[in-house]
Parts: C-alpha cells; structure tokens; sequence
C-alpha cells in the first residue's frame, strides 16, 4: 500500500481545560475524497483547524506526506499544500474579491489554479472582481473562499461547512463545480450537514460524536442505519 | 490685524505635518496590530539623538542623515517586534500597554545615561531660518518641508497600503489573523515589518523635529500625546484622516498661542476634547467595507 497523504493518528485537541477530540485515527490517499460528518459541537472544525495548523498538537499526531507536520504554524502547513475553506467564508473585509483571491496564491505553489482559472470556475467573480468581498452574497463568498483556497494549488483541500446557510440554487452551483476541482487528482475533506450530499460526493465517509469518531467507511456501503446511530450516539 | 490671524493659522496648519508625522508610525501600528505603543514618543526621542549623532560623527547635513537613520530605526523596530512586542500580542490589551509603557522608561534612562538631561539641537544650517514671502506672509522653509514630507511619507503609506503586496498582507492580517495565516503570511514577520515601516517614519519626524526645536531625553512623553490626539482627532485607521487631525491641532495650538502664549498646549487639548465629544470615533473613521 502507498504512503497515505494524510495521516491522524491519536489526535488530540483541547481549548485550554476542554478536551475537543480524542485520540483520533484517519487516513486519506493521494485523490480521495472524506465527507466528515457529525452534529453541531461534534469537533469538525476543531478537527480542520488542528490540521491546518491553527491548533497545535502532540508530535506525531498529524503526519502529511510522511512528515510529522503536528507542531508547524498554520503559514508553514499552507506552504506544503493544505489549504482550508473555513467555517463561514471568513473574507478579508477589507481586501477587495481580486485581492482576496490573489493573497491565496500567496504561497507562491505552482499549480493549475490562477485568477484565470477561478474565474472560468465562476464567472460571477470575475464581473465582481474590484467589489469589496463582503459586499457579495452568501453564495459568491462562498465562491470567493474555494477560489481562495484553490489559488494556493494545495494537495489537499479541507471545506469546512461547504454549503451551510446558503441557497439550493447556490448549493447545487458549487457542487455542480465540485467534480472539476478535486477532479484534478487533488484530495478533499468536507465537512457537510446534508448527508445524502457528503455521501454522493465523497469515497470514504467518517462520523464524528463528542471528539471521537463514531462511525467510518466506504461511501457507497454505509448503511442509514449506522449513521443515524453514529451522528446521534446510541438510542 | 486679519493678516495675523491667516499667519497663525497657515503656520499652525504646517505644525500639523510634523503632528501627522508623529501620528502616522502610531496609527500604522494600531491599523495592523491593534497595538497601542506608548513608547512610540521616546523612539521619535532616540531618532533625533540618533541623528544628532550621526551628524556630529560623520559632518554632514541632518538631512543627508535619514539616509542612515531611517534604515536604522526600520531595523530596530523589526527586532523590538519580533523579540519583544509580538510576546506581548494577543487577546488582553493590558500586556502590550504595559510592555510599550517599560520601554518607555527603559528608552528615557538610556538616553539620559548616554546623552545627558542637556537640550540639544540639531544644526541644518540655513535650513532653519531660510523663509519664503507668499501673499504677505513670511513662511519658514523647514515648516514648509516638514509639510510636504508628511504629504509624501503619507500618500506613500497609503499607496503601500492599497497598491502593494506587502499592503495587502497588513490589511488581511489586520482582518483576521488566523485565516491570514492560513493563506502562508506569518503574522510575526508581518508585524514586524509594519513595526519597521512606522519607525522608519518615526526617524523622519524625529529628525525634523531635533532640527525645529532643541530636544531632551524627557520630552517623548509629549510627541505621544500628540501624535495620539491627532490619530483619534482624524479617526482610527484612516492616514489620510490622521493628516487632518495633525492640522487641526497644529491649528488650534498657534491659534491658542494668539490669544495668550501660554494658551497653545491647551488650546491643543481643548480641541481634541471638543472633537472627541461631538465625534467619538474622530471625523473619518476607517468606513469599513
Ligand atoms: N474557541 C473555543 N473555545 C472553547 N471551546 C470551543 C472553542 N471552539 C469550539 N469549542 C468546543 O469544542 C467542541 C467542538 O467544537 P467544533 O469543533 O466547533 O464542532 P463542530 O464544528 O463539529 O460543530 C464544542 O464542544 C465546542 O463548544
Ligand atoms: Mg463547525
């Protein structure tokens, strides 16, 4: 079997006395695909921003491509191809759509992604390039903060809450543009409340309960069942 | 008589640049940082000392000086940054009050030990009585270059601020630390870098200042208040407000010292009250997006 591109294992988080997430264990290969899932205060977010190194954590808990990367700053994870969506959009108020988009490539990675290509991804912003982001809708910040994302060109992109709180309209868009971002052999993580969509979307599916994982396995074979079990804890 | 007061008022609006330019480094600082440094007077202190002594060693012109104190003072801003200040940064005020308020003292007694309590006075030569005649009215060259430079050194903030990579990684990290740092920008070397820019402004106006007026270890105390009514007189964040704000206390000071020439400091003071009442976040608050 070929060296995982992510590798959790006993990961632990804590904000000050709370314990988070407990002694988590996941993979992702090189092109796969995870719906994260689990109820409100679970830790998904936790769990994205340990990985992304907004949250530091015991040595050896966070491996990316065979490195131990559990104690690096959130620059230096960017800087090796992890890039997140987070949790609601987050813009630079300040930064206008083109600029926010510009400070994703700050990385400086080489890649397929540039402002051309997100703008071919969505149009829209290409017409609302000089508007401060904020000014836009749910939906085109949403947009704004892929596009952001994508412009580091990472191996590994995580969406925390990719389609929460916008409309069907804007939800069926980006999965609609879902399949031409990750198609290009990059891996995912993303964290979605609507669990016909993370299923259709996703190879392998992982269920988060109280910082623990509840439930993992392929997509296509988990049962309703079992997730209800897993998301809402026994009985 | 009318004349008189034009003078006072065109000369009190030239004060303003230097205000401005001992507002700019403190409003750049909080901008990015949310830092508020009361240190920020005595390092205008130790540029003029640095310049004084850069131009007693080396003999040439206080201008011809900044060629060397500012790449100096930007230097020494970078190291306090990253060795001391960032330390003190995070979700209390009260750490990096305290720490900026040491430095303070720390920077006072230094200055004191190696310089002495004696006024000292920087000599530009005819620079300080060169004047020009415009429309009846007398005007100093020095004010008039000290005006212009605070324009240039303010316009150059502004279009490093909205036209340059290095503006745009200030305003993200002002913004949203996290999430700045997640798009690869290390928010420590960033601070540091504004902290060199604000004292590479610092050594400019402590250089025109050591040139207008004779200077002591003690008076940094001073410039900070300044410098702080001017950032709040034109409202947080907004340089160009800053500017205003500088004028409008250079204004309000010689305008106080016509009336009665013990009048100027308060006069000062009584106008940024005045502003502050009617307008609590100064006359052009950061309008945010
Ligand atoms: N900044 C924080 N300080 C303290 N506790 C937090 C903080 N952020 C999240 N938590 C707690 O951690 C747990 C996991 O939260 P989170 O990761 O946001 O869950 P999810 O994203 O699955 O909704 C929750 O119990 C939440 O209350
Ligand atoms: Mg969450």
């Amino acid at each position: 079997m070929p060296e995982p591109l992510l590798q959790i294992a006993g990961l632990n988080a804590h904000y000050r006395d709370f314990q988070a997430l407990y002694g988590l264990d996941m993979t992702v290969a090189a092109g796969e695909v995870l719906a994260i899932i689990g109820a409100n205060g679970a830790g998904k977010t936790t769990f994205m921003r340990s990985i992304s190194g907004l949250i530091a954590n015991g040595s050896g808990q966070v491996k990316y491509q065979g490195r131990d990367i559990s104690g690096l700053r959130a620059d230096e994870v960017a800087a090796l191809g992890i890039a997140l969506v987070p949790e609601g959009r987050q813009l630079f108020r300040s930064l206008s759509v083109e600029e926010n988009l510009i400070i994703g490539g700050q990385t400086g990675r080489k890649g397929p992604w540039n402002l051309a290509a997100v703008f071919a991804l969505f149009p829209i912003l290409k017409e609302r390039r000089a508007v401060p982001a904020t000014s836009l809708s749910g939906g085109q910040q949403q947009m704004v903060a892929i596009g952001r994302a994508l412009m580091a060109n990472p191996d590994l992109i995580l969406f925390d809450e990719i389609s929460l709180g916008l409309a069907p309209i804007i939800i069926r868009d980006i999965y609609a543009a879902l399949p031409g971002i990750i198609g290009e052999g990059m891996s995912a993580m993303i964290v979605e409340q609507d669990i016909s969509k993370a299923l259709s979307v996703s190879d392998r599916l992982y269920c988060l309960q109280e910082g623990r994982i509840s439930l993992e396995g392929a997509s296509g074979a988990v049962s309703r069942a079992d997730i209800s079990r897993a998301y809402f804890g026994m009985e | 008589m009318t004349m008189e007061w034009v003078n006072a008022i065109v000369q009190g609006t030239l004060l303003g640049g230097l205000y401005a330019l001992f507002a700019a480094g403190l409003s750049l600082i909080f901008g990015v940082m949310r830092l508020v440094n009361i240190a920020h007077g005595d390092l205008i202190v130790m540029a003029a000392y640095l310049g004084l002594t850069v131009v007693s060693v080396l003999g040439i012109h206080p201008l011809l000086a900044l060629v060397l104190v500012v790449p100096l003072m930007a230097g020494f801003g970078y190291v306090l940054q990253r060795a001391v200040l960032n330390r003190t940064l995070g979700d209390d005020l009260l750490p990096p009050l305290l720490v900026t308020f040491g430095l303070s003292v720390i920077l006072q007694n230094g200055l004191l030990e190696v310089y002495s309590a004696d006024p000292q006075k920087i000599n530009a030569g005819v620079l300080e009585t060169a004047s020009v005649s415009v429309a009846g009215l007398s005007l100093g060259v020095l004010p008039l270059l000290t005006f212009a430079v605070a324009l240039a050194v303010i316009w150059g903030l502004q279009w490093v601020f909205y036209h340059t990579a290095l503006g745009r990684a200030f305003r993200a990290v002002s913004d949203n630390q996290d999430i700045a740092q997640l798009m690869g920008l290390n928010r420590r070397h960033i601070f540091g870098l504004a902290m060199a820019l604000a004292l590479g402004v610092t050594a400019i106006a402590g250089i025109l200042l050591g040139i207008r007026t004779s200077f002591d270890p003690s008076i940094g105390g001073g410039r900070l208040i300044f410098g702080f009514e001017a950032v709040i007189i034109g409202g947080l964040g907004n340089l160009w407000g800053t500017l205003a704000g500088g004028v409008i206390l250079g204004v309000a000071q010689t305008i106080g010292a016509k009336i009665d020439p013990g009048w100027q400091l308060l006069a000062g003071h009584i106008a940024f009250l005045v502003i502050l009442a009617i307008r609590p976040n100064g006359l052009f608050p950061r309008i945010s997006a």
